[in-house]
Order: structure tokens, then sequence, then C-alpha cells
């Protein structure tokens, strides 16, 4: 797996790239030298809570299971069947993949710009950083309560009196009325998340070289030349991570949707999780909910299959 | 003097000590709790019940009454989160068969919790030794508590959809006659009531909850007036649609047309509509009785009658609260006795329990003088006998999918995103998807 060598401490990466050479040898080695001894507790919490689950997940979503653990009747395909033909299913999945769309180009490029600023920024950085990052420590909870109830509420919040502010007095129903409720979440979401992206970016900022930055001053490049050539394309990698990060963290949202409008109006914010919750543990149909999670964990697993894919074929590019 | 430091071996043996603690405390709570949290001599006596806010404190009230008069029973009451959660919390304990002595449960959500498994009967005898009996309730009520011939839920209250009325707007618009609002006698009555306060204050004249997470009230508002029509929306046994399409958009196409008018507030939460009619802006609030204790706290001058029948009968929607024996494995001897106890205690003390506004379930308790001058609850008390709970079906009830659903569909017709229409042919189908569904929790009786 790339991310455990990436992951991994230098020296372990040496024992690794020479196994692939020598692999007899590898193979009779004692099972502490593999290091199996030191990750057997977390393998065990791994086959407990991950794959356990998994299979127990997909047993169950073949059955007519209830909340409480009895019924559980083989079905075959049934619930499947059922999920594809559901019309709740397919707009709840619609509303997720559509605030992911809208979620995601927002955190990327906002993430990117905060970056570049606090970057330039030389004067009390630690505070741009602490501002743009802190609100990601925040509980969502806290988060969602403090939009629902300070920013978002029509008539006297913060949203609102901006508005009036600058004489408008349109009344708003952020998260009331089906034109807004969405992009209101996602601004919340935005607000909360963008300081990881933020982080991230800022990273891999302080890691380009500045010799890269003096030879193109040397040969006259301007602040947007160097922006364009070097900055950016050296950011691709990092820009590739951040955007997968964030198409998953936004696919899985249920939070701030369940805590802000419960799905409303008229089920137009609900996300495939919250149908799958309200399936689940308002039904009581476990068998059915687990279908459609996997229904969903096939969506997840696909998209978290194309980035690497598409990034070692950039990779397999740029080495030609 | 640094402590010595802790050996590998010696943690290990903590550990293992830790670990057999810990093993003994399991089994005392597995087999010898009841003996351990009640004192000598007691019995222990576990309660769950959902009842927050005013509701809450009336029932804490009442559980440490009957603390005092019993001191034979250790009552030990939880309170849990309403709602989805708590039937999810109760059909799991039931399931296990380690469930608490009694608990508490709404009573349109009988039938799809699986009486018989989840379910334990209740002994009719016992509780008549108590002096509680059959012909005390209404029969619709009790019997509503049948399943399979056997008695699995006793009512404790009915808690209606009815209409707050706001005096001073009321009196100011002059829909008011001797203290009382006049009556309203149909749809279009109703309608120029709310165009009198609407001219009165320059607001709609109505206000209820149109949006919100968990929306219920839309759907409580159709199911409301579609009953007055004398239409129901499954057939008697719960298992087949019999929504009626012409007397559905008859009531679906009056609620559209009060918005359009301005009549009623068009977006709004379920704390925002409470917000509004407290802040005086308008004369009229459709909710459950529930919320009296809000309103008599703000000193807002309202009363609160039936809802008018506006399109025939004068039925309401409600559901009840009742009391059921959750799924013991080994039910029996003195805890169910106990549970029994304070069932009929209880019931023969509802008028504490009318205080939050409900109308109690047990006939005699609304002839006592004391809930009669409980005002302005003993107000709309005759409606027990009009009330209108969904049909028996696993998917009904408080909480209920069916509410959630078809308040979600209902809820568009209020905030103008659906046409009546459309909004019948949505609910239809949910309430198709739903009868198509099997009963995730098929029980022995049922």
């Amino acid at each position: 797996m790339t991310s455990t060598t990436a992951a991994a401490p230098a020296p372990v990466a040496k024992p690794a790239e020479s196994a692939g050479g020598r692999p007899s040898r590898a193979v009779h080695r004692k099972w502490t030298e593999h290091g199996l001894v030191f990750i057997a507790p977390f393998l065990l919490v791994y086959a407990g809570f991950l794959i356990w689950p998994l299979i127990s997940g997909l047993h169950m979503s073949l059955t007519s299971e209830n909340i409480t653990g009895t019924g559980g009747e083989f079905v075959g395909l049934d619930n499947y069947a059922e999920a594809v033909r559901d019309p709740e299913v397919w707009s709840s999945l619609w509303n997720t993949v559509w605030f992911t769309v809208l979620s995601t180009v927002p955190l990327v490029v906002v993430g990117l710009v905060l970056a570049l600023l606090a970057h330039q920024l030389r004067v009390v950085q630690w505070l741009w950083r602490l501002s743009w990052f802190a609100p990601f420590l925040l509980p969502s909870g806290v988060v969602c309560l403090l939009f629902l109830n300070m920013i978002l509420p029509s008539d006297f919040g913060l949203a609102d009196q901006l508005l009036a502010a600058v004489g408008l007095t349109p009344e708003i129903g952020w998260l009331t009325d089906e034109r807004y409720a969405m992009l209101s979440i996602v601004a919340t979401t935005v607000w909360w998340t963008v300081g990881f992206n933020f982080l991230l970016y800022l990273a891999a900022l302080q890691a380009i070289p500045a010799h890269l930055y003096e030879a193109a001053e040397l040969d006259g490049a301007g602040a947007g030349k160097r922006l364009l050539h070097i900055t950016l394309p050296m950011l691709s990698r990092t820009t590739g991570l951040v955007v997968v990060l964030q198409v998953l963290a936004s696919l899985k949202i249920f939070d701030q949707v369940y805590i802000m409008t419960g799905g409303g109006p008229d089920d137009s914010t609900r996300p495939i999780l919250q149908y799958v919750y309200q399936q689940g543990f308002t039904g009581y149909r476990i068998g059915y909910a687990s279908a459609v999670s996997y229904i969903f964990f096939a969506l997840i697993l696909t998209v978290s299959l194309v980035q690497p894919l598409l990034s070692r074929r950039r990779a397999e590019e740029a080495a030609k | 003097m640094q402590p010595p430091l802790l050996s590998r071996r010696r943690a290990l043996a903590g550990g293992a000590g830790a670990l057999a603690a810990a093993g003994a405390l399991g089994s005392l709570s597995g087999c010898a709790a009841p003996a351990t949290a009640a004192g000598p001599g007691q019995t222990l006596l576990r309660y769950w019940h959902l009842f927050g806010g005013g509701d809450g404190v009336n029932m804490q009230g009442m559980l440490d009454d009957f603390r005092a008069g019993h001191p034979e029973i250790a009552l030990e009451a939880s309170t849990l989160q309403w709602g989805a959660p708590y039937y999810t919390k109760l059909g799991m304990a039931g399931a296990g068969g380690r469930a608490p002595e009694l608990a508490a449960l709404h009573l349109a959500r009988l039938a799809g919790f699986a009486p018989g498994r989840l379910l334990d009967p209740f002994d009719l005898d016992l509780l008549a030794e108590h002096g509680v009996r059959e012909k005390d309730f209404p029969t619709d009520i009790w019997r509503r508590g049948q399943v399979g011939g056997k008695q699995y839920a006793v009512p404790l209250d009915t808690h209606p959809f009815v209409l707050y009325y706001q005096t001073e707007i009321c009196e100011k618009a002059g829909l008011m006659s001797g203290g009382r609002l006049k009556p309203i006698s149909g749809a279009d009555d109703f309608a120029d009531a709310l165009r009198a306060a609407k001219k009165a204050t320059g607001q709609p004249g109505l206000v209820t909850e149109t949006l919100g997470p968990d929306c219920i009230t839309p759907w409580r508002l159709f199911s409301s007036f579609y009953a007055q029509t004398g239409g129901t929306v499954l057939s008697a046994d719960g298992k087949r649609l019999a929504l009626d399409d012409a007397k559905a958009l008859r009531v679906l196409e009056y609620l559209a047309r009060l918005i359009e008018e301005g009549l009623m507030v068009r977006r709004v939460d379920y704390a925002g509509s409470i917000g509004v009619f407290n802040g005086g802006k308008t004369a009229f609030h459709l909710n459950g009785e529930w919320e009296i204790t809000t309103f008599k706290t703000t000193g807002l001058p309202f009363s609160m009658t039936r809802i008018p029948a506006l399109f025939g009968t004068a039925a309401t929607q409600a559901d009840c609260h009742s009391f059921v024996l959750p799924h013991q494995a080994d039910r029996g001897g003195a805890p169910n006795e106990a549970a029994h106890t304070l069932v009929a205690w209880m019931l023969k003390n509802s008028v504490a329990w009318a205080e939050g506004g409900h109308v109690p379930a047990y006939l005699p308790v609304l002839d006592d003088p004391a809930y009669l001058a409980l005002k302005p609850q003993s107000e709309y008390r005759t409606v027990i006998d009009d009330v209108a709970l969904d049909e028996p079906a696993w998917f009904a009830g408080s909480a209920s999918r069916l509410w959630i659903e078809l308040g979600a569909v209902f809820s568009g017709v209020l905030t103008g995103s659906r046409s009546p229409r459309n909004a019948l042919t949505e609910a239809k189908a949910r309430l198709r998807t739903l009868l198509d569904t099997r009963n995730p929790l098929p029980g022995a009786a049922s």
C-alpha cells in the first residue's frame, strides 16, 4: 500500500525495498522482524471494528434484520432491488452528490487562497493561522447551533442584519426555503472545515524550495507568473490529496443537515446517510438500511479508487 | 522519596484484579441488581418514559408523590429522549428480555411494537384489584390497547390537536362573545374569522409549524381536517390504502388557499410558531394541547378550544400516552405487581397530569371537581370522544415514519413548493411504499 510506505519512517522503507528483490529470505524471517508483533494490537482492533462489521453489514443487507436483532430471514438481493427502485434513495443520493459538488469547490479554492495569503503575510502570521484554523476545532454541534441560532435566523440573524445594513430587507428563510437551505449548509460547512485544507496547503507551500522563486525572479518572472508556473504546479499533488479528502468528507455529510434542517424543507437537503438512519432507526429496518449503506459504500469506494488511478497516470506521464 | 516504579508483572496483576472486580460487578448487576439497588424489603420498579419539558416536571411530581405513599417500592424512573431514539431503545430492551418493568408508549404505535414479543400483556385482574376496569375508559381508546384479545396498553390520556386563541386580538376582531370564542361553523366561517383577525393586527391570523426538522404538524393538520370529512387514510385493519382523493384534495386546497391569501404564516418552524403566537402577532395557533404550559408561563392572554368542525364532524388528530409492560424473560412476582400498582395510581391521580393539558383517559377523573376547575384544560375535554388516532399499522403513531414522511410532503403544500394535487400523489406513493414494506417487528400477537 502506498499510504503505509509513505507514512512509515525512513529506516523501515529500506527493508521494504529489498524485500521485493529477495522474497525467499523475507519469508523465513521471524515475525517480530516484520513488525507484526507491534501492529498486532492494531490489527485486532482493525479486524474487530472494521473488517468484521463490514462482513456482518454485508450479511445483514441480505436479510430482513430489524433493530432488535430478531427477524433476520435471508432475503437474497431483495433489499438491493428495493433500494434501486426507491425514489427516496435516489433523491437523497442526489442531495449528497449535490452537496459534495457545491462544497468541494469553495473548500479547495478558499483553502488555497487563505494559505497563499497566510504565506505572504509576514506580520503576526500565527494570528492568521489560528483564526482560519480555529473553527475546525469546534465540534459540529457547536458550529451548527451557532449558525442555526445566531447567524441564519431570518429577521434577527446576523446574515439578515448584514443585508439590512446595506439596505436590503429580504428576510430570507436561510434554512427554511428550498432555494437557500442547501447553500446555507454549504456555507456553514465551508466556514467550519476550510481550516483543514488551509493547513495542508500552507504546509505544502512552505515545502516549496525558495531557490525556485529566486531563479524565476532572476529570469524576470513576475508574481503572477511565479504563482502560475511554480506555486500551483508544485502544489498539484497536495491539490489532488485535498480534493479527494474533501470529496470523501463531503459525501459523508450528516451532522450539519441533521441538526440544522433535519433534511427539510420537504426532504430537499436530506443526505443518503440520513435516509439510512431513518430506515434503520425510525423504521427499524436494519437489513434495508444496510443495503442502502452498501450502495453508498460502493460510490465512496469508486471515488477513492479514482484518485490514486488518476495520480498514477499523471506520474507515469510525467516520467515519460 | 520516589514511589517504586510499577513493574510489568505488578501492572498485569493489577489489571487482572481490576478485571476480576469488574466481572464480579457485572455478575451482580446481571442477577442480583434488584436486591442491591432497592433497600431491604423493597421491590425495585424501573420505569422508562419520554416526558420532557412541562410534562417532565408534572411526571416527576407525580412519581415523587407515589414514592412518598409507597415506601415498599423502590421506583427508579428514567427520562429518555422523545421520539425515534426512545422507541429504538425500548424495542431493543424488550428484544433482549431484560427491559424495565414499566414504560410509556404512544398508543397508535402499539401495532408496530410487536405485542407478545417486545411487550407483555397486563394482568387485568391485578388492575381490577386496584380499582381500574375497562368501563372506566372510552371504549375506542381502551380497545386500541388490545391485540389478540389481550390488553397490551393501558391509556393514560389523550393529547389532541387543539385551537389556541389570543383573547385580546379576538376581542378586537369581534370574534368573542361572553369571554369565549364565538362558535365557528365550517371552513368559510373559519377563513372569515382569520380575515377579521388579520384586519385587527395586520398579520396573518393563524400560525402553526409548517416546516423544520422532523416536522409533523402539517401531517397533524391534514389528519385532523381529513378525519372531519369522514375519510380514513388506511383501511380499518391498517393494511390497505383508503385515502379518498376528493376529500383529501378539499382539505389540501383549503390549506393552500389560506396560505395564498396570507391568512396563515407561510414559513415557520415549531419554535418559531410558538414565538409568533407568544409574541401576540397572530390570533390563532394550531398545536397539541401540551404547549399550554408555555403560554401560561409567559402570561399570554389566551384560551383554547376544540378544533372547530370545518369539514363535517368535529374530529381531531390525536394520540394517547399509555403504559406498557416491556417484555421481560421472567416477568412476574412482586416487580410486576408493583408495575400494576403504579399504573393504577397514575390513572387515579391524573388530575396532576391534566395540568399539562392532556385529557385524562380514566373517565372518573373527568368529573373530578379538581379537574373541572382546571381552566382552560377542562374546556376541551369532550374531545376525547372524537379523537382520530392513526389506523393500526406498524409505521403509524407518534414520531413514526408515517408522520415524518407525510409531514414532509404536506409541509410542501404549506410552504408553496408542492401543489395540493402533487402532494396527494406523493403522499399516496409513500403510503403504498410503507404498506408494501414488511413489518420489521412482526409480533407474536399481531
